[in-house]
């Protein structure tokens, strides 16, 4: 019976499993302790303390970037430029290319250490669902560098997505126009009254907030780019361009009125069109990303979920807390439904199993090659997810990541010496009875570390294989034997998904 | 155009101008007429590219990445301007050396344009008829940075947004179910050029990383590994669903993963060197080509042409690596029996500038000659060269936008209307040599 209401799990239905399951989908999962402890907090108690995380330290992960290394140029700059392109002097003007190629190589040595600090502060935070959120407006909100070539800017955003991370949606779209990253990447700093440049307008209410030819009409997109003309920026900081600005009177979405980029973006949050876009970009992200969404049977929900974003006034932690809290949340054929993210399996993976951390730029270039690259989105639609993350390569290249983080082994050919820090497994079967010699039973262990590390109960098959393993090897499941059955784990392709 | 006469459109506008279907009839070449009355059967074409054909035709693309310095590759020895902008770094014109740069290998003597002296290996694909140079190519409003320059080149628009121009070429030729193998990339991650809506390209750097690495952890692993991903959907699996769909791919990867593994370990029938970046990456494409995959396009990347100082010695290198990798290359499909379905095409972001800097080295510029390598190419010099006179603030201007040249591969060697994958109608450039198309 499909679940169209909000209401909530029965406590007693909080169990492990149900703890293993929540933390996968609102955070990067946990061991097993951890989702022991979440589990005894029962539903209220354990869903709160996900999301009302403000009272949990923020991670020490350093952070200290500058803030210059793409500043704009100084007025006596602008000046020598030209006078030497007037001038036709070619070598003052190969003197400024080449201190601007040298400031680019610089920022660009910045965004791969910004990439590497937000994969640590992923994998190190004791608020998990901050960062998710975060990840989450990044794809939603998908800005690239490489098109902006800024990476104090990219910095800024992330912030702000973080800042608002279970905030107010509407005070996202305030943040978004006004965000000059944005600005920049959807040329709205070249939006002005006498010329206007659709683009924000365009994205505002086709990706950002209505859903491609939802509600709107190619005139509502003209007249919305009225309303954003004169917003830009300056340096780091937003700038309202009066004179640019055109002031006179638009008519966006059947409303009529001499509106800023502010009235433009209340009269999106008025549709309700927006809350239902809203409504199943969460659900994709956090409930079921199968390609068919929504289903007959999901429809309900979302029109359920939309309602509850409205009567929030677009609050999304009331939201967060109703989903996490819901039935339908937790029903079977939404446990295991979400294809892991590329940074998703990644943190995941060293978060349940306490792997280390080997090294951060490996884990960003693994990243890229499973086809995300944070701060470097496809386009502006962001990253596709759910079954577009998986081909016959990234396939491999996720296997051979695992084996990375368990072994030290580098998903590198020319590089095969193992890397740094032994990994020690053994907490994973600490909650196991073990007899008297300290050894856990294989029966026992193999089908509980499956179903830890799948989310689910693994299809018998997968016992037979991992038993003749362990058969092979005396019988036992420690040490490298222990490690050896991980990675066979983290080859099934069941353990794509959570 | 008989093969024997690969000058002959030397420096002569050579796209059709103006073709429009209501003015073939009686003007235009019939080879003209051929395949813009394609255009209005696109389901013929649809008929004529299933995939799977062993005996159907193969596009792979080679990228040199940095911004090539097309001055110095087809090199206008002709001109004056030319050395004297380029004082220490102007290779000479044939059998007469400028210092260390060099001199020439002669390309069209009519034209008074060679090829850099490292070149040997693309002069022998000229004497054979195998090359076709396009001169001048770029497109309006040119964009010195490597990113955008690179993303126009991959998406074929101005704005360089959304999805690239053979993945849209795939998404339009698949009937909603790409083949997973149908696009192949050698290196780390696949080009944007190659991804589309539905078809998402493979790709790896070696065939030794399309793989599981587990098994070389010990012996015993690689049994339960097989059992796990080679079972594909067991029956009590319920097809649709998320795992079903993973099992299934995990198979494939499996067959995939064997399938080029076997083609990479066969020996080759030709020498491929060892020291070339480029020749590595093409003997996996002529492996996997021989073996009959059912691989439409092929893409390839060689780095290392961003050369703003001394580039003499660096360029150079590259230069060998190019044209050598292009020579073994061309001898092993032909070694094959496969050259006739084998095009190959070469591009870079951008040329440099054409002035040298004060480093003995070259910036951001904009126009650059194309290469496309083949029985089926139209040899010679094609197309104009770019004035060195007459300047963009000290660019080249092109003279053939890019795009024209995507249209002429799209329509006459992969046989699909190009206006549904670039967007919009170019002119395309007659770069086939008509017979060999048949």
């Amino acid at each position: 019976m499909p679940e169209s209401t909000l209401r909530p799990l029965p406590d007693r239905d909080f169990d492990f499993w149900a703890a293993h399951h929540l933390l996968s989908r609102a955070g990067f999962g946990g061991t097993p302790d951890q989702v022991r402890a979440l589990s005894q907090l029962g539903l209220d108690d354990a869903v709160d303390f996900i999301v009302d995380y403000e009272e949990l330290p923020t991670p020490e992960v350093g952070g200290d970037f500058q803030s210059n290394i793409m500043r704009p140029a100084t007025e006596a700059e602008t000046a020598a430029y030209r006078r030497a392109r007037e001038a036709g002097d070619e070598a003052t003007l190969s003197q400024f290319r080449m201190r601007r190629q040298k400031r680019q190589v610089a920022d660009r040595q910045q965004i791969r250490e910004i990439r590497k600090w937000w994969i640590e502060r992923m994998i190190e935070t004791p608020r998990p669902l901050e960062e998710k959120m975060t990840l989450f407006w990044h794809g939603h909100f998908a800005t690239g560098y490489r098109a902006i070539e800024d990476s104090w800017h990219m910095l800024q955003q992330n912030r702000m997505f973080r800042d608002h991370a279970t905030g107010n949606f509407g005070n996202l779209l305030f943040g978004i126009i006004r965000d000059p990253a944005m600005l920049r990447y959807l040329n709205n700093n070249q939006n002005r009254k006498e010329r206007p440049n659709e683009n924000f307008s365009r994205e505002l209410m086709e990706l950002f907030s209505l859903g491609e030819g939802n509600d709107y009409t190619e005139q509502d997109i003209k007249e919305g780019a009225r309303a954003l003309t004169g917003y830009s920026y300056r340096d780091d900081s937003f700038v309202f361009n009066e004179r640019l600005h055109d002031s006179d009177q638009k008519t966006i979405l059947g409303r009529s009125g001499n509106f800023d980029g502010d009235d433009f973006v209340r009269i999106i949050l008025s549709r309700k069109v927006c809350s239902e876009f809203l409504a199943l970009k969460l659900y994709r992200f956090f409930v079921n990303d199968a390609p068919d969404v929504p289903t007959r049977d999901q429809r309900p929900f979302l029109k359920t979920l939309a309602k509850k974003i409205r009567s929030g006034e677009y609050e999304i932690k009331p939201v967060l807390k109703a989903l996490f809290k819901s039935r339908h949340f937790y029903m079977d054929t939404n446990r295991c439904a979400v294809v892991k993210s590329p940074v998703q399996l990644t943190v995941q993976t060293i978060r349940c199993l306490q792997t280390p951390v080997r090294d951060l730029t490996t884990l960003a270039a693994a990243n890229e090659l499973m086809g995300q690259s944070i701060f470097e989105p496809p386009s502006v639609k962001g990253w596709d997810g759910g079954r577009s993350w998986i081909n016959t390569s990234t396939l491999f290249i996720r296997q051979n990541l695992a084996i990375y983080l368990l072994t030290g082994k580098r998903p590198d050919v020319y590089d095969w010496q193992l890397s740094g820090t032994r990994y020690d497994p053994s907490i994973l079967l600490a909650s196991l009875d073990a007899d008297a010699r300290g050894r856990v039973d294989p029966d026992e262990a193999l089908p509980y570390l499956c179903r830890f590390m799948l989310g689910d109960i693994p299809h018998p098959s997968r016992l037979e294989s991992l038993g003749e393993f362990i058969r092979e090897h005396d019988g036992r499941i420690d040490g490298d034997r222990l490690t050896g059955v991980l990675c066979l784990i983290t080859s099934m392709p069941e353990y794509q998904l959570c | 155009m008989p093969r024997e006469e690969p000058n002959a459109y030397s420096r002569r506008l050579f796209l059709q101008q103006g073709v429009t279907l209501a003015s073939i009839a009686g003007t235009v070449p019939w080879f003209v007429q051929q395949s813009a009355t394609g255009m209005m059967h696109p389901l013929d074409s649809a008929v004529s590219s299933l995939a799977g054909v062993p005996e159907e035709r193969i596009l792979v693309v080679v990228q040199l990445g940095g911004g090539n310095d097309g001055l110095n590759t087809v090199v206008p020895y002709y001109s004056d301007q030319y050395r004297k902008v380029r004082p220490s770094i102007a290779i000479g014109a044939p059998g007469r050396p400028n210092g260390g740069a060099g001199a020439a290998l002669e390309l069209d003597q009519e034209a008074g344009l060679g090829l850099h002296p490292q070149l040997t290996g693309l002069k022998s694909l000229h004497d054979e008829g195998l090359l076709g140079v396009i001169q001048g190519t770029g497109y309006p409003n040119p964009n010195r940075s490597h990113f955008t320059s690179m993303d126009i080149w991959h998406t074929a628009r101005h704005d360089a947004k959304g999805n690239g121009w053979l993945g849209r070429y795939f998404d339009n030729t698949c009937n909603g179910t790409p083949d997973p193998e149908g696009a192949i990339a050698i290196g780390g991650t696949a080009p944007l050029a190659m991804h589309g809506d539905m078809q998402k390209p493979v790709s790896f750097e070696s065939e030794d990383l399309f793989r599981w690495l587990g098994q070389d952890l010990h012996a015993s692993m690689k049994s339960p590994y097989d059992s796990i991903n080679r079972m594909g959907m067991p029956d009590d699996v319920e097809p649709g669903t998320q795992a079903s769909f993973l099992m299934r791919t995990a198979l494939d990867a499996q067959l995939s993963s064997d399938r080029i593994r076997k083609a990479v370990a066969q020996k080759t029938l030709v020498n491929y060197p060892n020291n070339n970046g480029l020749a590595r990456q093409l003997r996996l494409v002529g492996a996997m080509i021989r073996n009959e995959m059912r691989t439409r396009v092929y893409y390839v990347t060689l780095g290392g042409f961003d050369t703003h100082a001394n580039q003499l010695n660096s360029h150079g290198n590259r230069m060998r690596q190019f044209g050598e990798a292009m020579k073994i290359f061309q001898d092993d499909l032909k070694a094959q029996g496969n050259d006739k379905r084998v095009l190959t095409m070469v591009f870079s972001e951008f040329g440099r500038r054409v002035a040298q800097n004060a480093s003995g080295g070259t910036d951001h510029g904009t126009a650059a000659p194309m290469f496309l390598v083949g029985p089926m190419v139209r040899p010679g010099v094609l197309g104009q060269h770019p004035s060195l006179e007459n300047l963009d603030s000290g660019d080249l201007r092109h003279t053939v936008d890019f795009r024209s040249i995507y249209a002429s591969v799209l329509e006459d060697w992969l046989k699909t209307p190009s206006q549904a994958v670039l967007g919009k109608t170019y002119q395309k450039a007659e770069v086939f040599n008509p017979e060999a198309l048949k």
